[in-house]
């Protein structure tokens, strides 16, 4: 390797909130884990190291290990991340503090339930084209412009990984509200030639305190977005729509 | 006891079985999707060069049509495919994309004009017509003649399966996720539906359906390097071979895809070589030209992979700590192309290693080695996407061997093949399930509940000294050492003898925690027999058979055998107690092909022993064509191989410039 330099076989302390929910013995503890540092060694090798190695009850949800499925958000010494692309390295004191995501229904120890609130929400702003229109798939596809193609893709590079919700005082405070990934939603369907719906349509969605109304721009899900959305943009956006209507 | 009914079953939430959930709802059926995660998450999110789809609207990609695709998908296949779901599959494959766009898939579109591009090293400009502005764009692939990969940047597998996923909850389909099968409900060769594994608290469900469909991905984690997610372990495929019934073919046909990251096995796109970049040697050379002047980096992925491996073995990797690598340079295509298009790799690059591959020369290029990719084996089935020996089971996707890919999958062709045969063989499973009535006794369920429930408990009463992290650490070492790119008699031996005594060594373990709940070293216990088999299904199936196609290359017979193996290679389980698979062989029929085997183009020449058939075919094919001559080509294609299509996928697809010729 040439472009990186590891610290290299230093011990660091990882911390983990440990509990079950549903087994009545268990007792919420955190439980540290000494381990050898390697060379770009990310959470996910070193949660998989302690899985393996040291404590086989321990839980946690990778999936794609590489930044793309949302799957390992999780609290990384106070802040919202994704485990896999955190790098032990970053850490200069070698300790880290992991904790399960909040606002989502905990599981066990770093495993959360998201699946079942991201579905919820993408019913309630009806995440989808809507359009009257038959569409013929034998015949050549409806014309689009390229920049604006782009611009949809940018804002469909969500990957409902949470992070935005943890990082939300409104979501603290109110379980219903549908967050950034919820208004980044709605806005990337009223940008795309695809779908019909008026403005009238989507306040219908989000024209309340659950909705646009309820963010408070305190910017928490930008600042904290691993995908790097325009999220405070985009909801400035849908606000400015909705109070004209 | 907990049973939940439902009339169509799909066992995996990735885009093969949530395009079964539309189709089955469309024709207003119950549908229930169980995924071990929530469905967004499922590997095909992780898809990220693109789709391919012959619409042909770029300039590179004139002339594209599903004759050149299908074309492209034979002989990437080595011959080993089924040339009739070949067919099936391209011809359905342009409105697959349609329908994608239709959903708000935000496919990447051309500007017409002038356009910079990098083909073999060297700065060149197309000119897209105005006739083709705003249309769907496509990226070149290995393996194929046309630009044919449509595209979203480097992200494509995530927005098709978002626009998918969304429209299945627009239909209402149920998602039931943190819900793993571990065994199939059956009777009389028919299934009833699955037995499930709460993963939040560890209970047992009976779900029961007219129709139970599995798409639940490949096992590439049965190796120790693989591009795969953590999920993709084959247990939907597993527990169609542990009903003893069920069959799987092609599972030593294993795909390994020449660039990884190092160490971390993050892929990085074919995208990166389709849009021009190069591979480089110890001292900096691109030394691809060499070995396949006229594919170079974009030959088929097994090509390049061996022959990456081979450069390394002539002494030409750089050496690191994580062992010797080549180099993947995209510098050379831009920073905004790369910003733009391959923002992924550029992410995942500077994430995990701290390589800006925007960043010029040497500083920028990548360390890449090939690894594990794509299951081209699977559960086998009839062209309706039926199992051929289970009635009401049903497959589609990468868990499925229905046979698109035969022994080698070509680039931009899996993600294609998830949504078609989601539409093709959820179509098809939709009649059935519309059709069949449930003629069981709840007492079989139970029983098989039963079974699975004392099978849980036998696994925490285990009182052995072994460690089942160990045991399955062990099968992704052998798995890589010896049933790897390059195989031979010996260590595939020695890999299927450690193979059976690590599936015997699973039932030597100690569980910590003796707990039925949510317990993730029960997981393991459960799960690693589970691969171990399916291990012992690709390390019997390479050693047993003895020539190189495609994927599966032999050290030891180095030549493509048409004479003797122009088969499938079947594997069943036929007794719960064995601790070896049983092989037979299926046929592949010369006669009825579209196009006889030949050299495909890339690769070693002369390295084939030609059947005698294949001769007679191909001259037979020769003499249609030109007794046809005065044919238009779908009357010419319908004389040399007949192929069914369900709905209105057989229609023509239209294209620009040359309407629906």
């Amino acid at each position: 390797m040439t472009s990186r330099d590891f610290t290299e076989g230093r011990e660091i302390t990882i911390t983990i909130f440990k509990y079950n929910p549903n087994d009545k013995n268990s007792k919420p503890i955190y439980q540290d884990y000494k381990l050898i540092e390697t060379p770009g060694m990310t959470l996910y090798i070193a949660l998989t190291k302690i899985a393996s190695t040291m404590d086989h009850d321990v839980s946690f949800d990778f999936v794609c290990r590489a930044g793309i499925c949302g799957s390992c958000s999780m609290v990384v010494n106070g802040k919202p991340r994704l485990a896999c692309k955190t790098l032990t390295s970053e850490f200069k004191d070698g300790k880290i503090t992991l904790l399960p995501l909040p606002t989502f229904k905990h599981i066990k120890d770093l495993s959360i339930d998201t699946g079942n609130w991201m579905n919820a929400m993408s019913v309630k702003v009806e995440s989808w084209i809507v359009n009257k229109e038959q569409t013929d798939i034998s015949k050549l596809e409806k014309v689009v412009e390229p920049k604006i193609a782009d611009d949809v893709f940018e804002l469909d590079r969500c990957i409902e990984c949470g992070i935005c919700l943890a990082s939300c005082s409104t979501k603290i405070i109110n379980d219903d509200f549908i967050g950034a990934v919820g208004l980044n939603r709605t806005a990337r369907f009223a940008i795309d030639p695809h779908d019909e719906r008026s403005d009238e349509d989507f306040y219908e969605l989000i024209g309340d305190d659950d909705g646009v109304f309820g963010c408070m721009s305190l910017m928490g899900c930008e600042d904290h977005c691993p995908k790097k959305l325009p999220l405070q943009t985009k909801i400035a956006y849908m606000r400015r729509k909705m109070v004209k209507v | 006891m907990k049973i939940i009914y439902t009339d169509a079953l799909i066992v995996g939430g990735g885009l093969a079985g949530l395009r079964t959930a539309i189709a089955t709802k469309n024709k207003g059926l119950d549908t229930i999707v169980l995924s071990m995660v929530p469905v967004k998450r499922s590997h095909s999110a992780a898809a990220q060069g693109g789709m391919q789809s012959s619409l042909g609207n770029s300039i590179m990609g004139s002339g594209d049509n599903e004759d050149v695709h299908f074309e492209d998908t034979v002989k990437g296949s080595d011959w080993g495919c089924d040339q009739e779901v070949a067919r099936m599959f391209v011809t359905t494959a342009p409105k697959a994309i349609r329908e994608l766009a239709s959903w708000g898939v935000p496919w990447s579109r051309i500007s017409a004009g002038d356009r910079e591009v990098v083909m073999n090293g060297e700065k060149t400009t197309i000119k897209e017509s105005k006739d083709s502005h705003g249309l769907i764009n496509a990226r070149d692939f290995g393996g194929t003649k046309k630009w044919r990969t449509c595209f979203t940047a480097d992200a494509t597998g995530h927005t098709m399966l978002y626009a998918v996923a969304n429209e299945a909850l627009k239909r209402k389909v149920i998602i039931h996720d943190k819900k793993e099968v571990i065994s199939i409900i059956h009777e009389n060769n028919r299934c009833f539906g699955v037995i499930v594994r709460d993963l939040i608290d560890g209970e047992l469900i009976a779900y029961v359906a007219k129709g139970t469909m599995i798409a639940t991905g490949g096992y590439g984690r049965i190796y120790k390097q693989s591009t795969n997610a953590t999920i993709c372990k084959g247990i939907g495929i597993a527990v169609a071979l542990e009903t003893g019934i069920a069959s799987l073919g092609n599972m030593e046909a294993v795909q390994f895809h020449p660039t990884p990251i190092v160490p971390s096995g993050i892929l990085l796109t074919e995208g990166c070589r389709g849009d021009g970049g190069i591979l480089r040697d110890k001292d900096g050379y691109r030394f691809m030209p060499d070995y396949e002047p006229e594919k170079k980096e974009l030959a088929s992925r097994d090509v390049v992979s061996r022959r990456m491996i081979e450069h390394i073995r002539a002494g030409k990797g750089v050496s690191s700590v994580y062992g010797d690598h080549l180099w993947l340079d995209i510098s050379l295509l831009g920073r905004e192309h790369i910003e733009k298009n391959l923002r992924d790799v550029q992410d995942i690059s500077k994430t995990f290693n701290g390589i800006d591959p925007a960043d010029e020369g040497e500083k920028g290029w990548m360390p890449v080695l090939p690894m594990q990719h794509y299951s081209m084996g699977g559960i086998r089935t009839k062209q309706n996407g039926e199992s051929t020996t289970m009635k009401g089971l049903f497959c589609a996707g990468e868990a499925s061997c229905w046979d698109l890919h035969g022994f080698n999958r070509l680039g931009g062709n899996s993600v294609s093949e998830a949504v078609v045969s989601g539409m093709i063989v959820g179509e098809y499973f939709s009649d059935f399930c519309n059709d069949a009535h449930l003629d069981m006794n709840t007492l079989t369920i139970e029983n098989f509940l039963k079974q699975q429930s004392d099978y849980l408990d036998e696994i925490l009463s285990y009182d052995g000294d072994k460690n089942i992290f160990d045991i399955k650490d062990e099968m992704r070492n052998i798995m890589q050492d010896d049933v790897g790119i390059f195989r031979n008699h010996d260590g595939l031996t020695r890999a299927v003898t450690r193979l059976e005594e690590l599936l015997k060594d699973t039932k030597k373990i100690n569980i910590a925690t003796k707990f039925r709940g949510n317990n993730p070293e029960l997981n393991e216990a459960y799960r690693v027999p589970k691969m171990i088999k399916l291990a012992l299904c690709v390390a019997k199936g390479a050693l047993e058979r003895t020539e190189s196609r495609g994927a599966h290359y032999r050290e030891d017979f180095v030549k493509r055998d048409d004479a003797n193996w122009l088969k499938r290679t079947i594997t069943t389980w036929s007794n719960p107690n064995d601790t070896m698979p049983t092989i037979t062989y299926e046929d592949i029929d010369i006669s009825v092909m579209e196009i006889a085997p030949a050299f495909r183009g890339y690769g070693i020449k002369g390295s084939l022993i030609e059947n005698p058939s294949s001769l007679i075919r191909e001259e037979k094919i020769k003499e249609i064509k030109e007794k046809m001559k005065n044919s238009d080509r779908f009357e010419i294609q319908d004389t040399l191989m007949k192929f069914e299509l369900p709905l209105n996928y057989k229609d023509k697809n239209q294209r620009v410039g040359v309407d629906y010729d």
